[in-house]
């Protein structure tokens, strides 16, 4: 298992036990995470799973996909330099204690 | 009507848009109770999938819209495998067989079936709309060798793709004179027929089937396709006979308002069953989408808790994946809009002067570009959608545009 915290915007934590191969979209689905709609499933069509990755973890959870960087710039809440959608982020042990922020707004 | 006024919401039909309004609703603060119906026995799912990833992997785990624990998490009344026979509207009451749930509010979100045409042997083909379809279909498509698919629309052409994948002779009937015809404008029929081509998919338009029996399936023009697997996939039509027997207004659907409010104001319908008024557009459409379904449930949540939530405005949006090719629509286009295609084969419908879609493939970027002009511009015009969808660039129109 590998660990996931995911913060609200108000700064509240939820730490997750994740399972590797799945993505942090559904892990915070699956977990009843609150700020990932998700609406597409994974699909990369609809930025409403988009969350910031921590700046302790800038440049270690790989490059955005391509397609990806487009959606982003339409998501709802501004896009940043960590910006993500969290369905393109896939859980391995590289990225075990992650620290993703939800933004305000997904739709 | 006030959030105070209302105590139990009963949302009959448990897919994508049934889920979205009971999860809505308790994101707006609605305290009340929240029964949420449903005819199938799993826990509610994400059907997109099934023409798609699931077919490939089989895997129902990735298809959940949420876990058990969040409709107990979040009071939500989960009623599976029961399906509601009755509106009584005079006692507020829905019944199902010998069960019956009261209401304050109700949503009708009963989504659709697959159209049946007349075809001799027709309970010989498979269904692709439920997850149970999907695994009978998966069952049967691991043991078949050549599959005969009636109908070139967007669940027709994603399976053809996916059994073209596996190595499986694939040919596609399609009635009308194109793939898609009534979603995508000629340019983009002519594109996804070639791609499919170039999968080895047979790809038949202007084929209506007669018949289906041991050799596979018979087309109304006397030829024969053998197949020992036949998809329908020929549409489908709106759950709206319990609306209709209800007294409610039903015209290809049940007919809803700008606020999404059927005939009865303590009726709300919404998804793929709802026929709305395009906003600004003058017309009622009936979407088959996520996109409709969601955006539906979310602006009835925030109406019965907020007391308003404005005419229902949302910017339809479409996605297809076939093989490698990510089909998407921003807009919404009638079959008879014009169309441009662009340098980069994305096509721009217009009614008039007035952009209506932008039709685009593995263009993400064009896509949300469009989405964001729908939704900052009511009624884009030509000139406003080729500054603002930088089309400057590409601007060389297809020959004879």
């Amino acid at each position: 298992m590998v660990q996931i915290t995911f913060v609200q915007p108000d700064g509240n934590r939820t730490t997750i036990d994740a399972a590797i191969g799945d993505s942090v979209m559904q892990t915070a689905l699956a977990n009843g995470v609150d700020g990932i709609f998700a609406e597409c499933g994974g699909a990369m069509m609809c930025a409403t799973c988009h969350c910031y990755v921590d700046e302790a973890w800038a440049g270690r959870t790989g490059k955005r996909e391509d397609g990806e960087e487009d959606m982003l710039e339409c998501a709802a809440s501004e896009m940043r330099e960590t910006s993500r959608l969290s369905c393109q982020l896939k859980v391995s042990q590289d990225i075990d204690g992650l620290v993703v922020h939800l933004p305000e707004e997904q739709a | 009507m006030i959030a105070g006024a209302l105590r139990d919401i009963v949302i009959v039909g448990a897919g994508q848009g049934g889920f979205q309004a009971a999860a809505s609703l308790r994101q707006e603060g609605f305290t009340g109770s929240v029964t949420l119906i449903g005819t199938e026995a799993d826990l509610p799912y994400q059907r997109p999938p099934l023409s798609k990833a699931f077919l490939k992997s089989g895997n129902a785990d990735q298809l959940w819209l949420r876990r058990a624990d969040f409709y107990e998490k979040n009071a939500i009344t989960l009623v599976p495998d029961c399906r509601v026979n009755r509106i009584d509207r005079d006692n507020s009451t829905v019944y199902a067989g010998d069960r019956r749930f009261r209401y304050d509010h109700l949503i009708l979100a009963t989504g659709c079936r697959n159209a049946r045409p007349p075809i001799q042997g027709l309970e010989r083909a498979l269904d692709l709309r439920t997850l149970s379809d999907a695994r009978r279909l998966r069952t049967a498509a691991a043991r078949a060798r050549r599959c005969a698919v009636i109908g070139g629309g967007f669940i027709g052409l994603e399976f053809a793709a996916v059994a073209a994948g596996l190595g499986l002779d694939v040919i596609v009937a399609e009635q009308a004179s194109r793939l898609m015809a009534r979603a995508v404008s000629p340019e983009i029929s002519a594109r996804f027929a070639d791609k499919h081509r170039g999968l080895n998919v047979d790809i038949r338009v202007g084929k209506s089937a007669a018949a289906i029996d041991d050799a596979g399936l018979h087309l109304a023009d006397g030829s024969t396709v053998a197949a020992d697997l036949v998809l329908l996939a020929a549409g489908v039509v709106p759950n709206a006979e319990l609306a209709a027997e209800a007294g409610l207004i039903v015209e290809n659907g049940i007919v809803v308002d700008e606020q999404l409010r059927t005939s009865d104001p303590n009726i709300s319908a919404l998804g793929d069953c709802a026929a709305f008024p395009m906003h600004d557009r003058g017309f009622r459409v009936r979407l088959e989408s996520v996109q409709a379904a969601t955006d539906h449930a979310r602006h009835i949540a925030r109406r019965l808790t907020k007391g308003d939530a404005g005419p229902y405005s949302a910017v339809p949006w479409f996605w297809s994946d076939q093989a490698d090719w990510k089909l998407q629509i921003a807009g919404f286009a009638q079959p008879d809009d014009e169309s441009e295609m662009l340098e980069d084969g994305s096509v721009l419908r217009f009614s008039g002067a007035r952009l209506t879609a932008v039709e685009t493939i593995n263009a993400p970027k064009l896509h949300m570009k469009a989405r964001r002009l729908f939704a900052e511009t009511p009624a884009p015009t030509r000139a406003e959608a080729l500054a603002r969808l930088d089309v400057e660039e590409r601007r060389r129109m297809a020959a004879g545009a």
